[in-house]
């Protein structure tokens, strides 16, 4: 085992570190992003070689967190158009796919649709006769038309031999190399969230075709034979094949990559984590080392998904924000000057007044090459407010009332004080401002069952220790360490259509790469 | 559009998607933190709006006296129904079988429930058959069970009640009392699958006049519009919400806790909030069975069923439900009062405090409010 690489590409930056295989820090790079992102990878990642004197024959593994799938989204560019198969006619036909989709989205992604007969109930019985015949039809009939297909059975997520069905059709149509997304893959119950998602997944799978040649392409230009990686919202690591076949699964890996690096650099499994960036502050929840989930309906480029994704409150609150006087007092962002701060901050000779020129004009932080002319009422004002500010969003994230450890990172942090209200202690560790990079680099490998097993004759337990068994096993064949695997995830669905009390068991092991 | 007083010729209103959006809004609040996510049932209006055109919406006096009136609602488990979208086509069946049973056409259709999903549902159905929809309800918000409505009260028939699922399927329920309509309709429902398009309450344009709430559509989009219009303005929501509903605020500050279970296929649970600002040092207790029920302050209630008691996000005063509250929100509670029959001995009986399994009998939100302090017996 040999040295490792993590990238992420953030909102304004590319960051790198190089880590040895006992996961110290060797170097650190930053670099704003370029226009076509890889000539940013391909140079921070020579930078970290250079720095720390490696070669690129020692690094085995590099890991990738980007926000290229996101971003895509975000700003409707090179998706993909998807044909639409819902199964389970005649229901569901009261709400068409895609009903609330911000038009313009729509326009770049919907193929045409069909609702299908199949699907089951709430307890696994068929709602109507899958029809082969009729699938292949729409099949064929979709086929001139779309680059990638959605498939989304009602209640697949308890029984999903319907979506299959049809996968294989499509495949028999259009051959092995279409895109076929499934949604009992993709989401859990909510049949129009779980759709939404299924039909971004698709849509993007092009775009993280690119993402993932260009990434391979960039590092062995610099001679870096190694696996290659790209981090999903779940703290864990895909290969570049899996995540060819569910690129949706890397939204919300920056977040989520930011409070894993933050729990390696603080050593904590429990802490809640700040990450301060040029506009605003980003606070999260870590939970036996991993983000704390949100609960509630997730929105891509304004489409509602369910997906798992970190909890976050986000405030505009980072060292570019705009601080204002006022009759009453003094107010700060949301808006910031974002990457333009070297020219429009005063500290750099610019004209407004940001809260890097606060923190600097207090003794608090070196940033730029001019002492702002701040007051200095003003001044103690605006960093009053920015840490009453960041006390509220750090008190809105807890699950209880008691202190509990902050964790500051990113570049934005200088701004937090060495104090704060709920806070048992504000840390801010070695290498805080690349915590993104860490997370990516330090991200564990996964092992996933999901399986049917019958209760009869067995208790509960002795089936939930089977699979959680299983899922550790496949989280060691995937390169996990047998001494640090743990299980992350379990989740239960009584399928009563079965005989032999049946359930469903999705389990979810990881642990970090082996051979430290 | 227009609530309020008016003579039968005055300017009949429409249902139009921004109408719509209101209406899904508002109902949020009066669903006082339950009676299902109105977002499935907006998809489904706007879908039907957008294939028929607006819904015409009447008051019942416009209506000739022996016109039927026909409530339809949409019955199930809240799992069920965010996955298994209906069809559609149930509404014209379970509507079709009770005018065929009765051998007379409704003109016009009704909520059974201004609260939450079942704001829009009778939307859908009444773009879908080309009938007006009453400006009315039978709960001015939100209620776990057929009987707790104002039909009920006043003595009307829950039956012939219809109910028919996704797959074609149709029960049509003729009970000896309303209690087991309610028992009947759940066992059906649970057999096709967890989820029913129901029609119910079956009235004349007469009875409809002495039994039904009127007003309650608009009202609901009346609120939904003034909370949007506060938004887009930069104006104080809570202020244009307290105006519309001549609610009061109750209490504010931080939930510290929530406790959930889920029994007899109700999700019950208490969610504690501890004061901030003006009520820093007091706690209140904010009990709900699939809706809020009683709001309890330092252990003396302070807004009880029937009156409505809504949670609210304090910065964007977007209502919370009972399954997304959670701790470390900041929230308002506003308790808005009911509609006048639930304050009647009868009305109580049926939705008043004691009817939940409470100690304590019911107090009008505007007396607890009067005397200035918390009510103590």
């Amino acid at each position: 085992m040999g040295h490792r690489i993590g990238i992420d590409v953030g909102g304004t930056n590319t960051d790198a570190v190089l880590l040895d295989e006992r996961d110290r820090v060797l170097a650190k790079a930053k670099t704003p992003n370029s226009d076509d992102v890889m000539t940013g990878i391909a140079e921070v990642a020579r930078k970290v070689l250079a720095d720390a004197a490696v070669d690129a024959s020692q690094v085995t593994h590099v890991m990738l967190g980007t926000t290229q799938v996101t971003n895509a989204i975000i700003e409707r560019r090179g998706l993909s158009r998807v044909g639409i198969l819902r199964l389970g006619a005649p229901a569901t036909a009261a709400i068409r796919p895609l009903a609330a989709w911000p038009e313009d989205l729509r326009a770049r992604v919907e193929g045409p649709s069909a609702l299908l007969p199949g699907g089951v109930e709430y307890d696994g019985r068929p709602i109507s006769k899958f029809d082969a015949e009729r699938t292949r039809d729409a099949v064929r009939r979709m086929a001139e038309e779309v680059e990638a297909f959605a498939v989304t059975g009602v209640f697949s997520p308890v029984r999903h031999d319907d979506e299959e069905r049809v996968a294989e059709i499509i495949r028999e149509e259009c051959g092995d190399a279409v895109v076929v997304s499934l949604s009992n893959e993709i989401g859990s119950i909510g049949l129009l969230e779980r759709e939404n998602a299924t039909v971004l997944n698709a849509a993007v799978t092009r775009v993280a075709r690119r993402v993932s040649k260009a990434f391979e392409e960039a590092l062995s230009g610099l001679g870096i034979r190694a696996s290659l990686y790209l981090s999903q919202n779940d703290g864990t690591l895909m290969s570049l094949e899996y995540a060819m076949r569910y690129p949706i699964l890397t939204i919300a890996c920056g977040p989520t990559n930011s409070i894993r690096g933050a729990a390696y650099l603080s050593g904590l499994a429990e802490a809640i984590v700040v990450d301060v960036g040029g506009t605003s502050m980003d606070v999260g929840v870590l939970m036996n080392g991993f983000p704390r989930e949100s609960a509630v309906a997730v929105e891509i480029g304004g489409v509602r998904t369910n997906f798992r994704m970190p909890d976050l409150v986000s405030i505009g609150l980072g060292g570019g924000s705009v601080v204002r006087e006022t009759d009453g007092g003094v107010t700060i962002g949301p808006d910031s000057v974002g990457s333009h701060i070297v020219r429009e901050a005063r500290c750099f000779g610019g004209r407004t007044l940001t809260m890097s020129d606060v923190a600097v004009a207090l003794g608090l932080a070196r940033i730029g090459n001019v002492v702002p002319d701040v007051d200095a009422g003003l001044a103690e004002r605006a960093y009053a407010r920015a840490v009453r500010m960041a006390e509220e969003a750090i008190d809105r994230v807890k699950t209880s009332a008691g202190l509990m450890p902050v964790v500051a990172v990113g570049g934005g942090s200088v701004l937090l004080p060495e104090r704060l209200a709920g806070a048992s202690t504000v840390l801010k560790p070695e290498h805080y401002e690349v915590a993104n990079a860490i997370g990516a680099a330090i991200a564990q490998v996964s092992g996933t069952v999901d399986r049917i097993f019958s209760t009869d004759n067995r208790t509960r337990d002795s089936v939930l220790e089977e699979a959680r068994q299983m899922a550790l096993d496949e989280a060691v064949r995937a390169g996990a360490d047998p001494e640090a695997v743990e299980v992350i995830e379990v989740e239960e669905v009584p399928l009563a259509y079965l005989p032999g009390n049946a359930v469903r068991v999705k389990v979810k092991a990881a642990g970090r790469l082996k051979g430290y | 559009m227009r609530g309020g007083a008016g003579g039968p010729d005055s300017p009949r209103t429409l249902l139009d998607p921004d109408a719509i959006e209101d209406l899904a809004l508002g109902a949020t609040i009066l669903g006082t933190g339950g009676g299902g996510d109105p977002y499935l049932g907006k998809l489904m209006a706007l879908q039907a709006v957008a294939e028929r055109g607006p819904v015409r919406v009447l008051r019942v006096e416009d209506l000739p006296d022996d016109g039927l009136v026909l409530p339809v609602a949409m019955m199930g488990a809240p799992t069920v129904l965010v996955e298994k979208v209906p069809s559609g086509k149930e509404i014209e069946t379970v509507v079709r079988t009770v005018e065929r049973r009765l051998g007379r056409p409704a003109v016009a259709l009704m909520s059974a429930e201004a609260g939450g999903l079942n704001s829009t549902i009778p939307v859908v159905a009444a773009a879908q058959l080309s009938l007006p929809l009453l400006d009315a309800d039978g709960m001015g918000r939100a209620f776990p069970e057929i009987p707790m409505c104002s039909m009920s009260l006043a003595g009307v028939s829950a039956t012939p009640r219809a109910g028919a699922d996704d797959k074609g399927n149709l029960v049509l329920l003729e009970t000896v009392d309303n209690v087991w309509t309610e028992r009947l309709s759940r066992t059906a429902t649970v057999e096709m699958g967890g989820s029913s398009i129901i029609a119910l309450y079956p009235m004349s344009a007469e009875e409809a006049r002495h039994s039904v709430i009127p007003g309650t559509m608009s009202r609901a989009i009346e609120i939904g519009r003034a909370l949007r219009r506060s938004r887009q303005e930069g104006r104080d929501a809570f202020s244009a919400l307290l105006d519309v509903t001549r609610g009061r605020r109750v209490f504010q500050g931080k939930v510290i806790d929530v406790l959930r279970r889920t029994t007899g296929g109700f999700a019950r649970g208490v969610a504690t909030i501890d004061g901030l600002g003006g009520d820093a040092g007091s706690v209140l207790r904010v009990e709900f069975q699939n809706e809020h029920l009683v709001a309890l302050r330092d252990g003396v209630p302070v807004a009880t069923v029937p009156d409505l008691i809504t949670v609210l996000d304090s910065d964007s005063c977007a209502p919370i439900t009972t399954e997304g509250i959670r701790y470390g929100q900041r929230v308002t509670v506003v308790a808005i009062p009911c509609a006048p029959v639930w304050r009647s001995e009868a009305g109580l009986r049926v939705v008043g405090p004691r009817a939940f399994g409470y100690d304590f009998d019911y107090r009008p939100v505007e007396e607890v409010e009067a005397d200035g302090a918390p009510h103590r017996d």
